[in-house]
């Protein structure tokens, strides 16, 4: 019986190694059921790692709105080379030009954009250049984005957080360097990357989805393969590689959006997965229209390591939670951001779910790219 | 029922467990027993509750029956039948039924005189249920964190709960299941086909015994476990199925909320190649 006393011995040791690594977390935990019982569709969070995270996101003090004024002066009357806030009132441009700096540039003041002794026109910097763009990319996501910003909308604190470069970028990644040459070649995954929650997923997907506008189904119509989708299993893993970052730069699981039996379908989806599907499409016009055009405006040293801009995602304004800032809306405070400063974007069609079109997800969203 | 010679001196009153000989006796070949009327008042009510729930749902289909746990607002306290009650019931009659059919075993061994490790295996799948349908729910707060009764409700609640950390096949105790589950399965096709192969000579040839089938694998693999061994083995790989699968899943949720990629970044934190 000796033999048989080293195994469980064995098997003790293991579940003791098992239960030593690694950190371990604790009931009780907080649960929310997202769909029917016993479904499974349930969400389950640890308050004591959310709740810090949710205390961390602060809100800066609000600036007293400008007085009302009935025949304000605006500021594209009074000051040159004001391209986006000209419709703004000078109290209001003035205050706006506060509450950025507040938001983006807090340590290094105006000066991050205005040279000392030049004129506030002059676009020397260019910080200033980006920061122009970016109010554009604000008032248009405020004002064109809605079916994913909705009512709460963004300013720029919500990507910024009182840092000149938003925490949460993504450059294009080259993968790990090896020795090893072709030898050494990881196809873009196998690297426990933090992209994908440290998963061996492809550890760049957002430059296929979120950049360019590759395919993100891959799920079949039907339960047996038929031949008739072309979707291989790389494939299927670049789509797992970005929902794997979604769901962690959201705190979600994959049920807050997907019935997993099928996670094409709409009508079991929940009603999150259509802002989501917005979100990738907002994410992915804010790359290509406002953020990769200003290349050659950024110095060197703020490119990645391919030469690219840092560019959005999720986690840019996500940072851990369902909703940025826990919720919190700015822009009822500062409706300057929320206005058009041109036509608003035409808007997408949305999947709608329980129509008759939503029971083929395919045909659905491939007419609305 | 045909009985064998050397069955009738076995069949002993007596080695109950309780009731003294209360429904000590055999029905044909098959000992009833206190928990063997215990078990079919279980299983028969049991499946009595699941054939009402089946009635009142919307399905005769056999793969689309569905009793469903109540809703998580329910928490530990008690649904109504229709609306997760039934669940609870069913819960209660299957672990009535599973823990009596085990104690059956229990008195046929005590009857036998012999070890009591059928049983015990039997314990440890018994185990994986209960934690999957009470350990689990309790730590959590909620019976609607059970699974629910059913061929394909079951599978899309595992496939839901999976989806809940991201990509279960990085649960530790998952990949521990899994392997034992599979190295259960060649053991007992390595075992299986061996006694086979010695018990099947060609044809005038007379039937090996146990010097041939430690030969063979002494040839094959350089040892033989030997034929106590491998029962022995078989057993430790079973069990080792069965509690690691209870693991798996009593930890996800309990014990971690997030991804379980993420779990495994005190192995990519390790000092010596961080």
């Amino acid at each position: 019986m000796i033999s048989l006393n080293r195994i469980h011995g064995l098997a003790v040791l293991s579940a003791a190694s098992l239960l030593l690594a690694g950190c371990w977390e604790r009931p009780p935990v907080d649960s929310k059921q997202v769909g029917y019982r016993g479904t499974g569709m349930v969400d389950i969070k640890n308050p004591r790692i959310v709740g810090p995270r949710i205390a961390e996101q602060t809100v800066p003090e609000v600036i007293p709105a400008a007085p009302p004024e009935e025949a304000p002066i605006l500021a594209s009357q009074v000051y040159e080379n004001v391209q986006v806030l000209g419709d703004l009132s000078v109290a209001e441009f003035a205050r706006a030009m506060v509450a950025l700096t507040a938001w983006v540039s807090p340590e290094q003041s105006c000066l991050y954009c205005h040279v000392e002794g030049e004129s506030m026109a002059a676009d020397t910097l260019y910080t200033k250049v980006v920061a122009r763009r970016m109010l554009q990319m604000n008032r248009d996501l405020n004002t064109g984005w809605t079916s994913h910003v909705k009512e709460t909308g963004v300013t720029c604190y919500t990507c910024h957080r009182g840092q000149p470069v938003p925490a949460e970028i993504w450059f294009a990644d080259p993968g790990p360097k090896t020795a090893m040459g072709a030898a050494g070649n990881r196809f873009g995954q196998n690297a426990a990357a933090e992209s994908v929650a440290l998963a061996s997923l492809p550890y760049d997907p957002f430059t296929p989805f979120l950049l360019q506008d590759q395919n993100i189904r891959v799920g079949s119509l039907q339960a047996l393969p038929d031949g008739s989708n072309p979707a291989g299993t790389k494939t299927a893993e670049w789509t797992y590689g970005l929902m794997m970052h979604m769901s962690d730069s959201l705190g979600l699981n994959c049920t807050g959006c997907h019935q997993s039996r099928f996670f094409g379908i709409w009508e079991e989806s929940t009603p999150q997965r259509v802002s989501a599907w917005h979100g990738i499409r907002m994410a992915r016009t804010l790359n290509v229209e406002y953020i990769e055009p200003l290349t050659p405006v950024f110095p060197e040293n703020r490119l990645g390591p391919l030469g690219d801009v840092g560019k959005v995602y999720c986690a840019t304004c996500h940072q851990g939670l369902q909703k940025p800032l826990n919720g919190v809306s700015m822009l009822k405070d500062y409706p300057e951001f929320g206005k058009p400063w041109r036509e608003p974007l035409p808007r997408l069609v949305a999947p709608e779910t329980g129509t008759e079109a939503a029971a083929e997800p395919v045909a659905t969203t491939a007419a609305a790219q | 029922m045909a009985m064998l010679s050397f069955e009738r001196k076995y069949r002993v009153r007596g080695g109950t467990l309780i009731g003294g000989d209360l429904f000590d006796f055999w029905v044909g070949p098959f000992y009833v027993g206190f928990f063997g009327v215990l078990t079919m008042f279980f299983a028969v009510l049991g499946t009595a509750l699941i054939v009402w729930g089946a009635a009142m749902g919307p399905t005769w289909n056999l793969w689309q029956i569905n009793i469903a746990p109540p809703d998580l607002s329910y928490g530990l306290a008690l649904a109504p039948l229709a609306h997760g009650g039934l669940w609870q019931l069913i819960t209660i009659c299957a672990l009535g039924a599973f823990v009596s059919w085990m104690l059956r075993e229990v008195e046929i061994c005590r009857k036998l005189g012999i070890g009591l490790h059928v049983p015990i295996a039997f314990g440890v799948a018994i185990f994986a249920y209960f934690v999957l349908v009470v350990v689990r729910p309790l730590l959590l707060g909620a019976w609607g964190h059970g699974f629910p009764y059913g061929i394909f409700s079951h599978l899309d609640w595992v496939s839901n709960v999976g989806y809940q950390y991201l990509h279960f096949h990085y649960n530790p105790a998952h990949m521990l299941a899994i392997t034992f589950f599979f190295t259960t399965t060649l053991a007992l096709s390595l075992h299986g086909g061996l006694i086979l192969s010695v018990t099947n000579p060609k044809k005038g040839e007379p039937v090996k015994t146990a010097e041939h089938e430690n030969t063979f694998f002494r040839d094959f693999i350089g040892y033989s476990i030997g034929a106590l061994g491998i029962h022995r083995l078989g057993l430790f790989l079973a069990i080792n199925a069965g509690f690691w699968s209870a693991v798996c899943i009593v930890i996800s949720g309990p014990f971690w909320t997030r991804g379980w990629p993420e779990w495994w970044s005190w192995w990519l934190d390790l000092p010596i190649w961080r």
